[in-house]
């Protein structure tokens, strides 16, 4: 394979950024072996913030993991030219983890409840729902190819 | 070692997950459970108790390997989850769909 090999790139915030509660950005290439390592990354940024430990370690754990997943497969379509852009921000009761792929976005109300009788047997199509579940807030930008989710205090 | 395979005196399948079940290792859980179905191993108790978290792969994974068995003429059963993982079932109504049990002991027991 030509060039350097794939590899997360972790950036410390500039002043400016920390001034805003930046704590971390790092960039994710879109191969699916890079997710553990960057969930780790974050999940360890995240803790002595003011949310539970608890919270960070199960709920933002899993969370991100299925954000990172949507974003590589579906967002980016695996293209190692495209990187997933995970940026961790820290306020005085809250974690704001925002997950940014280069894709074309999607629209989140056409994702079916995974619950239903149709859905329930199928192996796929409950990673939107677990975030949903297991966040405070979920948001999405408008081209929806970037999702923001919010852990609070509790 | 993610995932140890071990036979219970009554012929059980006794699947143990530690630390995860995820997108990264699901594919190593389904070569493991079609190995022991290859090998007339129809009953299967998946032991949570040393496993961390599961993501949605995880459980698709899970969903995929019950319906093989059940295809077979088999079961598979869940035990040793913690109240996180419990919860995961729940939300996603996966409980329905699977026997869960508190210890591996009960489920196999109940085989």
């Amino acid at each position: 394979m030509d060039g350097a090999p794939l590899r997360l790139y972790v950036r410390r915030p500039l002043r400016q950024e920390r001034a805003h509660g930046i704590r971390l950005t790092v960039e994710v290439p879109s191969e699916i072996e890079f997710v553990e390592t960057a969930v780790d990354l974050v999940v360890r940024q995240s803790h002595h913030t003011p949310v539970p430990e608890k919270l960070i370690e199960f709920n933002l754990r899993v969370a991100l993991t299925e954000a990172l997943v949507n974003a590589i497969q579906y967002g980016n379509n695996a293209d190692p030219e495209k990187c997933v852009t995970v940026c961790v921000r820290e306020s005085e009761d809250e974690v704001e983890v925002t997950v940014t792929d280069q894709g074309n976005g999607f629209d989140p109300a056409c994702i079916p409840d995974p619950r239903t009788s149709e859905c329930l047997k199928r192996p796929e199509g409950r990673g939107l729902f677990l975030i949903q579940q297991l966040v405070h807030d979920l948001t999405f930008n408008e081209r929806g190819n970037s999702l923001c989710m919010k852990l609070r205090r509790a | 070692m993610t995932f140890t395979v071990e036979q219970a005196d009554n012929g059980v399948t006794v699947v143990s997950v530690d630390g995860q079940l995820i997108v990264g290792n699901r594919n190593e859980m389904k070569e493991k459970v079609n190995e022991a179905l290859e090998g007339g191993n129809t009953k299967f108790v998946f032991d949570f108790g040393s496993t961390g978290y599961i993501d949605s792969s995880g459980l698709g994974a899970l969903v995929s390997v019950s319906k093989k068995v059940r295809e077979k003429g088999g079961d598979l059963s869940l035990a040793g989850m913690n109240e996180d993982l419990r919860m995961l079932f729940e939300l996603t109504k996966l409980d329905t769909l699977f026997k869960i049990y508190d210890s591996t002991g009960e489920a196999v027991e109940a085989f």
